[in-house]
C-alpha cells in the first residue's frame, strides 16, 4: 500500500513535468497553428542555461530563475527571427524548419559545451530524502518539483482565465483571424505566446536537469511524450494538457511498477520482466489510439470550450 | 532495398582496385552521434592513438580505417556493417559498443567471411551458439564482469540484493552474470526500457520497498549518471549500498561526481593496471587527447587494433590467407593493455576482473583506482556451447 503511494507521486512528478512541456506545446499549436518541432531543444536550452548559471552564480535558485528569463528570451528572438516566416504556410513547411532548428540547437551545444554533456547537483537542502507518511521516504527534490509545477499549473490558469492577455490567447486559440479583425496586434500576442512556451520548457528542462543529465537530444525523446499528450488533451488546450499530461504520468508510472508482477501472475518470470517494459511504454499510446478513435479531438477541444 | 544494390553495383565497380591490397583496410562500427557519441570518440581516440604507435602501418603497409557511426541503432549497425563489407571491402571490422547493434550485424561479417573484433559488446550468443572462427573479442562476454562483481559480494558477506538494469541483449546478460555466482537471495528484478528510460523513481521506490540489503545496477553512459543521480536523491546511498558493472567509468565519472564516491565496480582493465604498455597507453592518450582520460571501452579498441596488427604480420600482410590470421589471432600474441591473456575456443579472452573504486587522485580529480583482483584467469560459462574446440 505505501508503495502505491510513492509510486503515484513518482507519477504525479512525472505527469506535472510533462504538463509544463506540453502547455508550451499546446498553446503554440492551438493559437498560433505551428508545429513546433523544437520545442525539445529549448526544454534542453533550459538546462544547459541552468547548469551553466548555476556554476556561474554558485546559486541553485538565482541560476535557475536566470536560465528561465535566457529561455524566454531565447524563445522571443527565436519567433522573431526564425517561426515569425512560417505562420500561415502548410503544416510540413513547419516540421521540416523546426527540425531544422533541433539539428542546429543540438549542433551549437555541442560546440558550445562539449559533447561530454554537463551535471547540475543539487544543493544540499534538496538533496535528501523527506518522510511524508510513517514509512514512506520521497526525494525533497521531487517534492519540490510537484509543488512548482502545481503552482506554475495554478498561474497558468489563473492567467489564461482571468487575465486581458489570456482572454487574448483564448479568444486565439478559438479564431485567429477574427480577434486579428478586431484590431488585436496578433503579432505581439505570438510573439509573447512562443516565448512563454519557451519558458515552460525551459522550466520542465531546468527541473529535470539534476535528476537527469543535461545532455545533446535530451529533449527528443520526451518531446514525442509532449505530443502525445496534447493530442490526448485535445490541441490549444491547457486544462486538456493538464489532465492528459497527469493520466500519462500515472498509466507510465504505475504501468512500470506494478505490470511486471501482474504478468507473472500469468507468464513465467523471465520472460514477464523483459515483456512487461516493452508493454508498459505501450500503453500510452494504446490510451492515444483509444481517445482518437472515440475522441478525435481530443478530451477538451479548446474551439468547443 | 534501392541502396543496397547502389553499394553491390559500387563494389563491383571499385572491387579491382580494393583486390589490389596495397592498404590494410578496417571498418570501425561505433556510436558518434547522440548522447553515447562520447564512447564511440574514445574508442576513435584509442583505435588512433593505437596506429600511431604502429608507425600507422601494418606490416609496412599504410591502414586505411573507415568509421562509421552505428547511432546506437541495431538495424543502422547492421546497414553499416554491409557497406564496409559489400562496398568497401574492409579486411576487418572492429568496434560495436552495443550488444544488440553487434547482435544485428554479426551474421554480415560471419557470411563475408570478414574478421570481426569486437572491441566492447560481448552478448552471451556470441560466446555460445553463434560464435565464429571469424569473429575475436578484445574485450569480455558480458556475464564475466558482473559474475566477478557477484564473487565480490560474496566475498563482503551481501545476504540480499536488487537488480535493475536496462531491457535488452546485454541487460539481461548482465543480470544472469550477478545471479550466476551471488550466493546470497536475489529479492526483486527490474528491466528499464532502453534506452529511452531516463528516470528511474518507480524502480528505486520498489527496490527500497523490497527490503533487499543491496543494489546491482548495469547502466552504461549516461544512463549511469542519471542512476546515480536518482539513487542518491532518494536517500538510499547509506541505506542500501550499490554494486556496479559498467556504470562508474573515466567518461561519468566527471558528470557523477561525489555520487560515485564508494561505489564499486569490476572492470578486467583499469587505468593504472602497472604494465609497461598501459602506462604508455595512459599517458600517450592524455597528452594527445587533453582534458580527457582513456576508458576501458578505448582500452579494448587499443587491443583490438594490436590484435589486427599481429595477424597482419604474421601473413606479412596478405589479408587473403584467412586460417593463418585466423591461427595467429588464436595465439593474442601482442602486448594487452590488461596484460597477458588467452583466448578461449570461442575467441573470448580468458582474463583476470579487478575491482576498482573511486578515489580524488594527485590532481585533485575523481579517479579509478585498482583495489584487488577479484578473480584470475575467468572464462566465460558459455564456451561449452560454442562448436569450435
Amino acid at each position: 500500500m505505501l508503495l502505491v503511494v510513492e509510486q503515484f507521486l513518482n507519477g504525479l512528478q512525472f505527469g506535472l513535468l510533462l504538463f509544463l512541456l506540453a502547455a508550451g506545446l499546446t498553446l503554440v499549436f492551438g493559437i498560433m497553428d505551428l508545429v513546433n518541432l523544437a520545442h525539445g531543444s529549448l526544454y534542453m536550452m533550459g538546462a544547459y542555461f541552468a547548469a551553466t548559471f548555476v556554476a556561474w552564480t554558485g546559486s541553485f535558485v538565482l541560476g535557475g530563475v536566470m536560465a528561465l528569463g535566457a529561455t524566454l528570451l531565447l524563445g522571443i528572438v527565436l519567433e522573431f527571427t526564425a517561426l515569425r516566416h512560417l505562420y500561415g504556410r502548410d503544416h510540413l513547411d513547419h516540421v521540416l524548419a523546426t527540425f531544422g532548428l533541433i539539428l542546429f540547437f543540438n549542433e551549437a551545444v555541442r560546440l558550445i559545451w562539449g559533447p561530454a554533456g554537463l551535471a547540475l547537483p543539487l544543493p544540499s537542502w534538496l538533496a535528501f530524502p523527506v518522510t511524508i507518511l510513517p514509512g514512506i521516504q520521497y526525494p525533497a527534490y521531487r517534492l519540490a518539483i510537484i509543488v512548482v509545477a502545481l503552482l506554475v499549473a495554478l498561474l497558468l490558469y489563473l492567467g489564461v482565465m482571468r487575465t486581458r492577455i489570456g482572454m487574448l490567447i483564448r479568444a486565439g486559440a478559438s479564431n485567429r483571424e477574427m480577434i486579428g479583425a478586431l484590431g488585436i496586434n496578433i503579432k505581439l500576442l505570438y510573439t509573447l505566446v512562443f516565448g512563454l512556451g519557451a519558458a515552460l520548457a525551459g522550466l520542465a528542462g531546468l527541473m529535470q536537469a539534476p535528476i537527469l543529465t543535461v545532455q545533446i537530444g535530451m529533449g527528443e525523446n520526451i518531446l514525442i511524450l509532449a505530443f502525445v499528450v496534447i493530442v490526448i488533451g485535445g490541441i490549444g488546450s491547457i486544462r486538456g494538457a493538464f489532465i492528459a499530461a497527469i493520466m500519462i504520468g500515472l498509466i507510465d508510472t504505475m504501468g512500470r511498477a506494478f505490470l511486471p508482477n501482474l504478468l507473472r501472475q500469468v507468464l513465467n518470470s523471465a520472460s514477464a520482466s523483459t515483456a512487461a517494459p516493452a508493454l508498459s511504454s505501450m500503453l500510452i499510446y494504446l490510451l492515444m489510439a483509444i481517445v482518437l478513435v472515440a475522441r478525435p479531438e481530443g478530451l477538451f477541444p479548446a474551439n468547443r470550450r | 532495398m534501392k541502396s543496397f544494390w547502389l553499394a553491390g553495383a559500387a563494389a563491383l565497380l571499385f572491387s579491382s582496385s580494393a583486390f589490389a591490397g596495397d592498404t590494410i583496410k578496417i571498418g570501425f562500427v561505433s556510436t558518434f552521434s547522440g548522447p553515447t557519441a562520447v564512447i564511440g570518440n574514445d574508442m576513435r581516440n584509442s583505435f588512433e592513438l593505437a596506429l600511431d604507435h604502429l608507425g600507422r602501418k601494418m606490416d609496412g603497409k599504410p591502414v586505411e580505417v573507415i568509421y562509421e557511426d552505428d547511432q546506437q541503432k541495431p538495424d543502422v549497425g547492421k546497414q553499416k556493417t554491409e557497406k564496409l563489407v559489400q562496398s568497401d571491402k574492409v579486411d576487418f571490422i572492429v568496434g560495436y559498443i552495443w550488444s544488440n547493434v553487434l547482435l544485428a550485424s554479426l551474421k554480415t561479417a560471419v557470411d563475408s567471411q570478414t574478421f570481426l573484433i569486437s572491441a566492447n559488446a560481448g552478448p552471451s550468443q556470441l560466446a555460445g551458439e553463434l560464435c565464429s572462427p571469424y569473429v575475436f573479442s578484445t574485450s569480455w562476454q558480458n556475464d564475466q564482469t558482473p559474475a566477478a562483481m557477484g564473487l565480490y559480494m560474496n566475498q563482503k558477506g551481501v545476504k540480499s540484493v536488487f537488480l535493475i538494469g536496462p531491457n535488452y541483449a546485454a541487460g539481461k546478460d548482465m543480470l544472469a552474470g550477478v545471479k550466476s555466482t551471488f550466493k546470497g537471495q536475489v529479492v526483486g528484478e527490474e528491466y528499464t526500457v532502453w534506452p529511452s528510460q531516463l528516470d528511474f523513481s518507480a524502480e528505486l521506490s520498489k527496490a527500497r520497498a523490497s527490503g533487499a540489503e543491496s543494489i546491482f545496477v548495469f547502466y552504461p553512459g549516461a544512463a549511469g549518471v542519471q542512476f546515480l543521480n536518482q539513487y542518491a536523491q532518494a536517500g538510499l546511498k547509506e541505506k542500501m549500498p550499490l554494486y556496479t558493472a559498467f556504470t562508474v567509468d573515466e567518461l561519468s565519472l566527471p558528470l557523477q561526481k561525489d555520487n560515485a564516491l564508494g561505489v564499486p565496480g569490476a572492470q578486467e582493465w583499469v587505468n593504472d593496471l602497472p604494465n609497461e604498455q598501459n602506462k604508455r597507453f595512459v599517458a600517450d592518450y592524455r597528452k594527445k587527447y587533453t582534458g580527457l582520460r582513456p576508458t576501458y571501452y578505448g582500452a579494448q579498441a587499443y587491443d583490438a587494433a594490436q590484435l589486427v596488427n599481429s595477424a597482419v604480420v604474421a601473413v606479412k600482410g596478405d589479408t587473403s590467407k584467412k586460417d593463418a590470421m585466423k591461427a595467429e589471432m588464436e595465439k593474442a600474441n601482442f602486448k594487452s593493455l590488461r596484460g597477458a591473456f588467452k583466448f578461449g575456443n570461442n575467441h573470448i579472452p580468458i582474463q583476470s576482473f579487478y575491482l576498482q573504486d573511486v578515489v580524488k587522485d594527485a590532481d585533485g580529480q575523481l579517479s579509478l583506482k585498482t583495489v584487488a583482483t577479484i578473480v584470475e584467469n575467468d572464462q566465460d560459462r558459455f564456451h561449452d556451447k560454442c562448436p569450435m574446440k
